[in-house]
């Protein structure tokens, strides 16, 4: 580039980062939840679609899954929003001794939270070879499942990252702030899950 | 912070372009090859590699209009001709048209919008690696005589366990995974590309067409693949865990399959249509050398396009019998995607018609195009209608109708902006002696060849049949299509004769030899790693053509990667920020990914055990490397 320009402005000012929808991290994971989103949405659509092709739902002589390790699950991840909310806002004020902390809590609470989902799974009353309601069941919970997996993963890194040098740099601060976000949308697309899973079956004939 | 390397007043010319140069460039040899993370680099190389299954995938067409060239034919037999129309149809769709249209904004975008590199540069290069992999899985199981040859929508049950054993739908069905990983991850980049990293000055309402499109096309990719990756998933399991869900005597439905893959398919026709509309308009306003007609009338029509093509997947679903009301509502939004389409065609001809056209070859592609797509884009409306469809579906009608939206709506426009963008990309020009040869034989080929088909349609002749017998009036006819085959051929072969020779000249093109008024025209030819020495500041959507010189602003370190953040909708600088150094470790986890999706073809059991390695490939990838180093750190 050799053509002639005229200097209009300076950015040397600039910070390096920034919370929420100014930094490029959040658009990352805003991505990835409209990816994820529309699988689930899909998945969704497909239950739908098969239901609609049923006599009754479940089909005879299924019965609905238990209740109780499902709710269970319901109940505390909700509750672990508490915390997530605590390490984001801690993030966005570089409260490092908070964020650790927090870290640390999220890394032990969710462990219940995938020894419930276990139990999710023996508790639904169907096999995934035996119809298409028991596919397409186990597929929801199975897809949620991975999510808890792998945001559980990158927790468990994160709070590694934290403990480290790394964890002082202004950009690692962003990432806990956008990690709590995707928190949000693993519990949030658990809910209307919950209810196909549990409620659905047990409010039609 | 003051003693850190800026460029400005101090730092500018010779200094300045050779300590970016120690900053951007990639590291020598081989190495560097692997670890490269330049949106040029994995632009270029997605472009090379797409455009070699295009000819792979000719080639699998030349085989197939050999056999029909007669009556009877023994050339090719029943089974090798199913995997051939297969491998056809899923090459192109898959491996060529989509990734191509990602590959050349990968390349175009950063340069256009002003930037120094794409967003999630390793994501960016992960993609890469992904997608080759999808492509060799299918190619080397078609060597091995274990390609797919269910066609390339793999309709169940005839793609279920029952009626397809062995692995041969599965490979079809990973592929499928491959590249659609791929493709999402670069859609992703883009969007956040063109969102957050323009020029200072390009507000949203100058963005050039070509950025349009691709930003509406980006999202559809986004919305419309997670169907077809869910739905191959859903085949998958019926085929290797004993899922039903397409499997009707369990209470699955066939019909769910063809659902999900049109609610992605039909939208993946105007993804490949929709930057090839961006190329359509940023040569014509080159080869016009005026900004084009009617700007904001463009851009609404090509997000009305994007919106449309959601909402009549079902159309290629009338032949299974839908309520009566669905038909009409189905027919009707068809239809109306022929409205935005029509006007953005009035638009280019208004430009051309007020300015002063050049009919150089990228030119004269765009003149194919818009022949070539109305014609296509009639018999649609045709099909489109219920009881045609129900007539014509499943002929040769359709495959004509097919190849004129595809080939006239995407390859010719894409032929176009290659020829126009290869100066940028590589230094130099390519010859418009052999352009225009092989344009000729390309377009006059091309509607010599499909035309007929049009009639054979009509006449009765099915699609996908590996012969015909004689004397049902389709003999000359076919005859004609195939040996006009013949003239595409040569016409793809004087293209790449013509890339070959040009590459063997010095590059001497300049930064811009056509006198284009894009930003990517601002940086050399072929761009230095950095693309530009200071950040473009623009003021309109054609900035090459303000009077003055480019304005620039300053401030960027120069010893570090470092790019502008600017707001999404005014492009105000925003933050200064660090951009992903050269890394393996994408590579590294598309082998691990590799491993697993190819494993799991064989058992489930992959999965798990091949979710180790691709975590740990994902958290070194991840793991920051450098020592926090002068720019804010928490005390
Ligand atoms: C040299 C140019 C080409 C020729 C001569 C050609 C020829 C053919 C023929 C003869 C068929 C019909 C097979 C059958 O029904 O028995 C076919 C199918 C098809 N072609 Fe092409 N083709 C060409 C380029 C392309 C391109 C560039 C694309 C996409 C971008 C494409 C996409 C398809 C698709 C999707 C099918 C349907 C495959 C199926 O039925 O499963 N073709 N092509
Ligand atoms: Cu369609």
């Amino acid at each position: 580039m050799s053509a002639p320009v005229r200097f209009v402005g300076d950015l040397a000012h600039l910070p390096t980062h920034a919370f929420g929808p100014r930094s490029i991290t959040w658009w990352g994971i805003l991505g990835f939840m409209v990816v994820e989103g529309m699988v689930f949405a899909l998945a969704i659509a497909a239950y739908f679609f098969i239901m609609d092709k049923e006599q009754s739902w479940p089909p005879i002589p299924i019965s609905p899954p238990d209740l109780r390790a499902g709710t269970l699950f319901t109940v505390l991840i909700l509750l672990t929003e508490l915390p997530n909310r605590v390490i984001k806002n801690a993030a966005e004020r570089y409260d490092i001794s908070t964020v650790r902390f927090g870290l640390v809590l999220m890394s032990i609470i969710t462990l219940p939270l995938l020894v419930l989902r276990g139990f999710e799974f023996a508790s639904l009353g169907v096999y995934w070879t035996d119809n298409a309601y028991g596919s397409v069941i186990w597929m929801l919970l199975f897809l949620h499942a991975t999510h808890l997996l792998t945001d559980y993963g990158d927790t468990l890194v994160l709070t590694v990252l934290m403990f480290t040098v790394h964890g002082k740099e202004s950009n690692r601060f962003v990432d806990v702030s956008e990690n709590s976000l995707y928190w949000r949308f693993v519990w949030l697309s658990w809910l209307p899950i919950y209810v196909l899973l549990y409620w659905i079956p047990r409010w039609l004939p | 912070m003051s003693d850190v390397a800026r460029d400005g007043e101090a730092l500018q010319g010779a200094e300045l372009e050779a300590r970016l140069h120690r900053t951007w460039s990639r590291a020598p040899g081989l190495w560097g090859w692997l670890t490269t993370v330049d949106h040029k680099d994995i632009g270029r190389r997605y472009i090379y590699t797409a455009m070699t299954l295009l000819i792979l995938g000719g080639a699998l067409a030349a085989a197939m209009r050999l056999q029909l060239a007669t009556p009877e034919s023994g050339l090719i037999s029943a089974a090798r001709y199913n995997q051939i129309f297969t491998m056809h149809g899923t090459t192109m769709m898959f491996l060529f048209a989509v990734p191509v249209m990602e590959a050349v904004a990968i390349y175009i975008i950063p340069l256009m919008v002003g930037t120094r590199n794409i967003a999630f540069p390793r994501l960016n290069a992960f993609s890469y690696w992904t997608y080759l992999f999808g492509a060799l899985l299918l190619w080397v199981a078609f060597a091995l005589n274990v390609g797919p040859d269910a066609g390339w929508f793999m309709y169940v049950p005839l793609s279920g366990p029952e009626f397809t054993p062995g692995k041969r739908t599965d490979i079809w069905a990973q592929m499928i995974t491959f590249t659609e990983v791929a493709a999402i991850a670069v859609a992703v980049e883009l969007i956040v590309t063109i969102l957050k990293f323009r020029a200072p000055g390009m507000t949203i309402a100058r963005m050039p067409l070509y950025v349009w499109s691709i930003l509406v096309t980006s999202i559809m990719v986004v919305l419309s693949l997670p169907a077809v990756a869910l739905a191959s998933g859903m085949l998958l399991a019926d085929r290797l865990i004993g899922t039903q869900f397409y499997n009707p005597f369990e209470h699955g439905d066939a019909l769910l399959w063809q659902h999900l893959f049109w609610f992605f398919a039909h939208p993946e026709v105007y993804i490949i249509f929709l930057p090839a509309m961006g190329f359509v308009s940023q040569i014509v306003e080159t080869f016009t050398q005026r900004p084009v007609f009617a700007y904001a009338a463009l851009v609404l029509a090509t997000v009305a396009i994007g919106l449309l093509s959601f909402g009549v997947w079902v159309h290629h679903m009338f032949a299974t019998g839908l309520p009566r009301l669905g038909y009409d509502f189905y027919t009707a939004a068809s239809m109306a995607v022929a409205v935005p389409s029509a006007i953005q065609i009035f638009c280019w001809i208004a430009t051309m018609w007020l300015g002063r056209p050049r009919f150089a070859v990228p030119l004269l592609y765009v003149v194919a195009f818009i022949v070539t797509f109305v014609i296509g884009g009639l018999t649609g409306v045709m099909v489109a209608s219920v009881p045609l469809d129900l007539q014509l579906h499943d002929s040769y009608f359709v495959v004509a109708h097919l190849h004129y939206v595809l080939i006239g709506g995407g390859v010719f426009p894409l032929l176009g902006a290659l020829t126009y963008w290869f100066p940028k990309l590589t230094g130099r020009l390519l010859s418009e002696g052999l352009g225009k040869a092989a344009f000729w034989c390309v377009f006059l080929g091309f509607n010599a060849a499909f035309f007929p088909m049009h009639i054979t349609g009509m006449l009765g002749m099915p699609r996908r049949v590996y012969t015909y017998p004689t004397g049902m009036g389709w003999d000359a006819l076919n005859m004609m299509s195939s040996l006009m085959t013949g003239v595409i051929v040569i016409g793809g072969i004087l293209f790449v004769t013509n890339v070959v020779l040009a590459l063997r000249r010095p590059p001497d093109a300049g930064p811009n030899p056509w006198n284009a008024p894009g930003l990517e025209w601002a940086a050399d030819s072929p761009p230095a790693p950095y693309n530009f020495e200071h950040i473009p500041v623009v003021s309109s959507h054609t900035p090459l053509w303000e009077e003055g010189p480019l304005n620039v602003m300053t401030g960027l370190r120069v010893d570090d990667r470092e790019q502008v953040v600017t707001t999404a909708i005014e492009a105000q600088p925003d933050i200064r920020y660090p951009s992903p150094e050269p890394t393996l470790w994408p590579l590294l986890s598309a082998v691990a990914l590799a491993a697993l999706f190819i494993g799991s073809i064989f058992t489930p059991w992959a999965v798990v055990i091949g979710a180790v390695p691709l975590a740990v490939g994902f958290t070194v990838w991840f793991w920051p490397k450098n020592a926090p180093d002068g720019e804010p750190v928490i005390e």
